[in-house]
């Protein structure tokens, strides 16, 4: 939190903030000191928590009109794209906010990575920020589920089925978990009750995640950390708000431009089709976001295993902090490092694609091999690396590299050389 | 921030590749000019009305169109009848009512109000009625289909003699633009099946986009003012952003740091 102290100016806001230090918490906020050095992939913290906030708010209106019943479901979502006043904005913001939220997440995560945000002393935040993933992956899933398209119910039987994968007691959990001996109506009314519940839970991730990230203040494009406060920082308003708001407004510019004019190209469309126990989709496929799993769990034979290579994908994630050996942050310091993020940033992509096609020769091969590599990537590639690198020189700070006759001026050409904004 | 552009764009560029690729099937489907495409698109209504015709006139005999109501078509951004041609419409069918104060049920005159008429009482009716094949729902069938309304269009004008070699089972027909080819009904369109009211020579071709015109209609009743409202806030979104363009230079001109 911030050193200086606060005092309200008025005698009722001393009296209240003794009593419950809202306005302290206020100002702290505000003048939260920020790197000036930020560029625009920071902004998506602000997007993200717009995203969520979209989410919650038309996720309450649709909550209204929907019916969680297997046998209504489909028909209340068809009522509220017809004969809900604006209902068809509402659900369409809604449906392709999920989407947009996993862009803006996707973007957030890949920042990180490039800029070493994950590092000491920042891995408390890391964490939270992968378990917030985590339940981003279950809300989207479980939503998708709702409006009990073919896409709904067989995406659901197929993911749920996954946990029979567990020896022994599988059968059993899929059971359990389905509330019956199939996807029907029970498993449609629980993954509503979660999916009305997760938000709230990642809103209570998202505060612990801010309170987190204020205590050692912003990771910076540089990743040196803050030399003097008074220079190397900008109060977060109205600097950074507005920054935020900028860089906000384009986003929803995107996001306006799919839900007005192409509203349904992010989904499938058997989706649209009433779900049928009896017909199954030519094609199973998860909404793009998970794609890049989808691919590493088919691409091993075995479906434990399968599902262990899966979680394995996301949980390794919790652990780069440590498996990431070298000490230098950003990856602008780190010439080596960043060629592997590139070919990381095409593994990552390349398993999207191949998630999307049927799991058959050469998509299962390449499948198999970018599986292969971006394990590699986090066990072997990282850890070697922060040995094995020629580091560039860092700067002395975020805003005088250049220093007259001092030992770093060889890395301020090379910083300015590379040109970071 | 041009190099924040760039990259952004290229992720945008590669995302979009990804979910073109989403389409397996690479079938050329026949291309017409949609009215309702575009920033400005809208329905055009004689064919909206024409297209209404072709249904009630063809598909309606097996294909239910369960989420509309008789109302829908005299509202604005559809077909637009009058009210008193939509009431005409929905009194030329009958529709099953009641329980009456005696507990019979009966039927009476179609009103605004009542959804469509179900050409069959349930699904397995229609099963029955149709070599097992359910003729599916009209509602949102064009949101339904891959290819969405250039597939409905290319379908209805894609019945043909099959190659040498296929053998089709009784009751079904070869279509080039149906998945797998095999489809269970027949072609149902021929030249001048329809009188069109307005005069519209009834080709097989002017049939198929007017009924697919009104499909889409009916999957998106809301198409028109989806498109004024996006075109609305697209506008005032850029104007916004301009603006706070602006005043964040400006804010951030009281400090060196350019951003």
């Amino acid at each position: 939190m911030s050193d200086h102290q606060y005092t309200p100016k008025s005698k009722f806001g001393k009296w209240f903030n003794d009593r419950l230090p809202l306005l302290t918490l206020a100002n702290h906020l505000t003048d939260y000191p920020t790197p000036k050095n930020l560029n625009y992939w920071w902004t998506f913290g602000g997007i993200l928590t717009f995203c969520l906030i979209t989410q919650i708010v038309t996720g309450l209106v649709l909550a209204m009109h929907y019916i969680a019943h297997a046998d209504m479901a489909f028909d209340s979502v068809e009522h509220i794209m017809r004969d809900v006043n604006y209902g068809w904005l509402i659900r369409y913001i809604h449906a392709n906010g999920a989407s947009m939220f996993f862009l803006a997440v996707y973007i957030h995560i890949f920042r990180s990575l490039f800029y070493g945000s994950y590092k000491a002393p920042r891995e408390i935040i890391w964490i939270i920020g992968i378990i917030i993933y985590l339940l981003m992956m279950a809300a989207a899933f479980m939503g998708y589920v709702l409006p009990w398209g073919q896409m709904s119910f067989w995406g659901a039987t197929v993911i749920t089925n996954l946990f029979s994968a567990i020896p022994l007691v599988g059968e059993g959990i899929v059971t359990w978990l389905w509330g019956g001996y199939s996807v029907d109506n029970p498993t449609l009314t629980r993954f509503f009750t979660l999916h009305y519940l997760i938000p709230f839970l990642i809103l209570g991730l998202v505060v612990l995640h801010i309170w987190a990230l204020h205590v050692p203040g912003n990771n910076n494009p540089v990743g040196i950390d803050i030399q003097k406060p008074s220079k190397d920082t900008v109060p977060f308003h109205p600097y950074i708000v507005i920054k935020d708001g900028f860089a906000l407004l384009m986003f929803i510019i995107v996001f306006a431009f799919f839900v007005f004019y192409t509203p349904n190209i992010l989904g499938h469309a058997d989706n649209y089709i009433e779900a049928n126990p009896l017909v199954t989709p030519a094609h199973i496929v998860p909404e793009w976001y998970l794609l890049p799993f989808y691919a590493i769990l088919r691409s091993v034979p075995d479906k434990l295993l399968g599902v262990i290579a899966m979680l394995s994908a996301i949980f390794i994630l919790a652990a780069l902090p440590w498996l990431d050996t070298s000490k230098i942050r950003s990856a602008v310091f780190r010439p080596l490092y960043r060629q592997f993020y590139w070919i990381l940033v095409a593994d990552v992509l390349i398993l999207g694609y191949v998630g999307a096609m049927p799991a058959e020769g050469l998509y299962l091969l390449i499948a198999r091999v970018a599986t292969a590599y971006y394990f590699l990537h986090f066990l072997v590639v990282l850890p070697i690396l922060g040995f094995k690198e020629k580091t560039l020189p860092i700067p002395l700070s975020i805003t005088e590299p250049i220093l007259g006759g001092s030992p770093n001026l060889a890395a301020a050409k090379n910083k300015e050389s590379l040109d970071i904004k | 921030m041009k190099n924040f552009l760039g990259i952004f764009t290229l992720t945008a560029l590669l995302l979009g590749f990804q979910l073109n690729s989403y389409a397996a099937e690479k079938v050329e489907y026949l291309k017409t000019d949609w009215s309702f495409k575009g920033l400005f698109g809208k329905f055009d209504r004689a064919a909206l009305q024409r297209g209404y015709q072709v249904y009630t006139e063809v598909c309606s005999s097996c294909h239910s169109m369960k989420y509309l109501s008789y109302r829908n078509l005299a509202e604005k951004g559809g077909p637009e009848f009058s009210e008193a041609q939509a009431k005409a419409i929905a009194a030329s069918f009958e529709v099953k009512d009641g329980p009456n104060a005696d507990g019979d049920m009966f039927t009476r005159p179609g009103k605004l109000s009542d959804k469509f008429v179900m050409p069959y009482e349930n699904v397995k009716a229609a099963q029955a009625a149709n070599g097992g094949a359910y003729p599916p729902d009209m509602s949102v069938l064009v949101k339904a289909r891959g290819g969405g309304v250039d597939y409905i269009y290319s379908l209805l004008q894609g019945y043909e003699d099959p190659p040498a070699g296929v053998k089709l089972d009784e009751g079904v027909y070869y279509n080039k633009y149906m998945y797998g080819n095999k489809i269970k009904m027949s072609n149902q369109l021929s030249d001048g099946l329809v009188e069109y009211g307005d005069g519209t020579n009834a080709t097989v071709e002017q049939m198929s986009k007017d009924v697919t015109t009104f499909l889409m209609w009916a999957a998106e009743p809301h198409l028109e003012s989806r498109h004024r409202m996006g075109f609305k806030a697209i506008v005032y979104l850029i104007i916004l952003t301009i603006l706070v363009y602006f005043s964040m230079k400006r804010i951030w001109s009281r400090i060196e740091t350019k951003v």
